[in-house]
């Protein structure tokens, strides 16, 4: 069958089963948009912005096993597009982006919205394509499905000329892809394996550490079932969060710059380490060096040889599929005896119990004064009974939401943890609440973010998005306020939110429901109220304390051991 | 990044091992040469996927040469860098990441052949021509291009080769240099090939 190259685009999202498509159209894309209106198998979700079709996008693919997929348009409909691109790009999520390009023929000639988008994006995507003839066009899109999914996954992206829309070819849709240059590693080492084991077994001070690449492997079960099988203690990073039960004796809590003190002491003296699709980042593990003083071996698990051995030397490297290698773990665990060492495996949890019992979580909400944010966000959990999905913008608030609202399920929570994008919450929400209709979905914010994607508030009317959005306004940028603090002598320079609108009025103007709250003991009744509204947006605006700190804290470039957990420590 | 080290002063096992210790740190953290070679996807943008790449992670490029190979469809790169060797492990890992690349191998790990193309355009008149014409011959180049008041030499060798034969002559009689950047290639059996 000939069709043209715009029914081809269509029709291999509906092959793929693309059942939500983010975007913004503009000339380059109008042959698309016009055979997307043909159809009604895929949906288009109009947002305002196409940094928010990303960010939508790039929602939906965290909070499912899917892909997400966003069309946009050439010139600023792409560079709008790039802070979404490498959002998803720094926390490896699976996304193909179509975009529209100028006609072939005007390629180069500084045509009207014309941009090197190739160029422009080859940084911050796993992979790119320009498509020249109509005939390839199929091929590509499989290819980069296939791309985006496979291995570690990222962003890839599909730039199409116009003519090429317009061009008319026979279509079938590839069934599979083949590429000599890229073939992933999915079962892992089994010597290697093996040895994992042995160190595991014979640890005395183990610790296991889980990144986002548990979430994104689907391997949340086999790291619980090994934990849990193993006896040791276990932490997430910031993007592993909900890899392990949070409510769960055996969990420490987050790790890193702002990571629970066992947590962070757990990783810093242990003598086995089992890093599992983690990556030992900067605000992970702090200073290297200081890290590496303490002697102890490491096991990585990771898909990405470049993730192993990149920031930390690491004595047991295994190249594989989380899942497929924690699977291998278990069973070979299955079928031996031998068991870690009871005592020493006793003394260890004594002194993480130690730890624990400096309580680095506390803070105080007096009855009268202003509300915390830490408390806000602990009645969410507690009103959600823990198990919403929650998306999060960057800053304060979101370093709370990691610590206060305890994930016990994978892929519940949603935030820019590689890029730290402001502005990403309530466009991520809305792919959480399409792909999860009648779920709670939840955009922790700050008056800062939530001004870099307000207009979104229109697509969520428009689709009838019913998200909590919970705004912890403290009318400060409040960790660059903290930072301002801690080490710049108070001086708060262009840190001051001022002329702030009244959030609550404004979510009304876009036809949503609006709660200003601003003392603590009418934090849950709002938060009840808000949750019984199954149809509405309910915009939260929380009034909190605007001197608060998020603690525990290691300096940047510090070791992990060296955190103030409290103002006193000051 | 490398700095001459004694021997301790007064031989001890200790002293011994400690300097043996601070010799290997040394040898690991000081940059290396290496030659890498790699087959990559005959494509539109591959090279500055592989040049952005340096570029981005802030890896030495010292020199890059890139054609399509015997079949049309891959393109060979030689790249001289440097680097330490846990840099080098992560230039090599992150070459084979990127989508397009076939096989990436470090020649300086083993035994290897390097050449490089030069071009040079001198200054021949008067009693430098005699003597141009005999260092072209001295350092097995040839000339390829006369006119009454210049040569060109094209010269092909190791790097230190062309260095050598720039430094032999009279710098004020060079009038252009250029070199390709070398190609390299395993000695023996080590093919690279897909």
């Amino acid at each position: 069958m000939v069709i043209t190259g715009a029914e081809i685009v269509i029709r291999c999202l509906q092959e793929e089963k693309v059942d939500y498509l983010f975007g913004y159209p503009g000339g380059a894309v109008l042959y698309i948009y016009d055979e997307l209106f043909k159809q009604d198998k895929v949906r288009h979700v109009l947002v305002r912005h196409e940094q928010a079709a990303i960010h939508a996008a790039d929602g939906y693919a965290r909070s499912t096993e899917k892909v997400g997929v966003a069309l946009v348009t050439s010139g600023p409909g792409a560079t709008n597009a790039v802070t979404g691109i490498a959002t998803a790009y720094c926390d490896s999520i699976p996304l193909v982006i179509i975009s529209g390009q100028v006609p072939s023929a005007a390629i180069g000639q500084d045509a009207f919205q014309e941009v090197d988008t190739v160029g422009i994006t080859r940084p911050c995507v796993k992979h790119n394509f320009l498509v020249r003839d109509v005939r390839d066009i199929a091929e590509t899109i499989k290819k980069a499905f296939y791309l985006a999914k496979t291995g570690r996954p990222g962003p890839v992206l599909v730039d199409i000329p116009k003519d090429i829309t317009a061009q008319k070819c026979e279509f079938a849709y590839p069934e599979t892809v083949s590429m000599r240059s890229y073939n992933p590693v999915v079962k892992g080492h089994h010597g290697q394996i093996k040895k994992a084991l042995q160190l595991l077994l014979e640890a005395k001070r183990p610790m296991v550490y889980a990144g986002g690449g548990v979430v994104l492997g689907d391997a949340a079960d086999k790291l619980t079932a090994l934990v849990r099988k193993l006896g040791f203690p276990c932490t997430n990073t910031l993007m592993g969060l909900g890899a392990y039960p949070a409510t769960d004796r055996q969990f420490v809590g987050m790790l890193g710059m702002h990571g629970n003190y066992e947590a962070n002491m757990g990783m810093h003296y242990c003598d086995v380490l089992l890093a599992v699709g983690a990556r030992f980042d900067d605000r992970v593990i702090g200073n290297p060096a200081h890290f590496s003083s303490e002697p102890r071996k490491i096991i990585h698990i990771d898909i990405d040889p470049s993730s192993i051995s990149k920031r930390v030397k690491v004595d047991v490297p295994i190249v594989g599929d989380v899942g497929e290698v924690l699977g291998e773990l278990l069973a070979l665990l299955d079928n031996t005896a031998e068991k870690p060492e009871p005592q020493s495996l006793g003394v260890w949890w004594k002194q993480i119990e130690e730890w624990r019992r400096r309580d680095c979580l506390k803070f105080n909400q007096g009855e009268e004064g202003l509300i915390k944010p830490q408390f806000v966000v602990q009645k969410l959990w507690e009103v959600t009974g823990g198990d919403a999905f929650v998306t999060s913008d960057v800053g304060q608030h979101q370093m709370w939401a990691a610590q206060y609202y305890k994930f016990d399920k994978p892929r519940r929570w949603v935030n820019s943890g590689g890029l730290g994008t402001m502005g990403f919450g309530l466009p991520a929400a809305m792919g959480v609440q399409l792909a999860h209709p009648g779920s709670p979905v939840a955009c922790i914010t700050g008056e800062g973010s939530i001004q870099m994607n307000i207009q979104e508030l229109s697509t969520c009317k428009q689709f009838r998005l019913p998200i909590k959005v919970i705004l912890l306004n403290n009318g400060f940028l409040g960790m660059v306020r903290q930072w301002q603090e801690l080490f710049h002598g108070n001086r708060y320079s262009e840190s001051y939110m001022d002329a702030l609108p009244d959030f609550s009025r404004l979510a009304e103007a876009y036809g949503h429901v609006g709660i200003k709250v601003d003392k603590p003991g009418d934090v849950e009744g709002a938060l009840r109220e808000a949750f019984k509204q199954k149809n509405d947006l309910v915009f939260m605006d929380f009034q909190v304390d605007p001197t608060e700190n998020v603690y525990p804290m290691v300096k940047g470039g510090q070791g992990l051991t060296d955190m103030i957990l409290s103002a006193e420590d000051l | 990044m490398t700095h001459a080290l004694q021997p301790p002063p007064k031989s001890s096992p200790e002293l011994d091992a400690n300097w043996l210790r601070e010799l290997l740190v040394t040898q690991k953290n000081t940059k290396m040469r290496h030659v890498i070679s790699l087959l990559i996807e005959n494509e539109a943008g591959a090279l500055s996927r592989v040049s952005g790449l340096f570029s981005a992670r802030g890896y030495n490029i010292e020199s890059l040469t890139v054609a399509p190979t015997e079949d049309a469809s891959l393109s060979r790169m030689t790249i001289v860098t440097s680097g330490s060797d846990d840099v080098v492990e992560q230039i090599t890992k992150q070459l084979n990441k990127l989508v397009e690349v076939v096989k990436v191998v470090d020649l300086s790990e083993s035994a290897h052949i390097e050449r490089e193309l030069m071009l040079v355009k001198v200054r021949a008149t008067g009693k430098d021509r005699e003597e141009m014409k005999r260092m072209a011959e001295i350092f097995r180049g040839r000339i390829i291009d006369v006119t009454d008041a210049s040569y060109v030499i094209e010269l092909t060798g190791t790097q230190a080769k062309l260095d050598s034969f720039v430094g032999a002559i009279d710098s004020g009689l060079i009038l252009e240099t250029v070199r390709s950047g070398i190609c390299g290639i395993g000695r023996g059996d080590r093919v690279l090939k897909v």
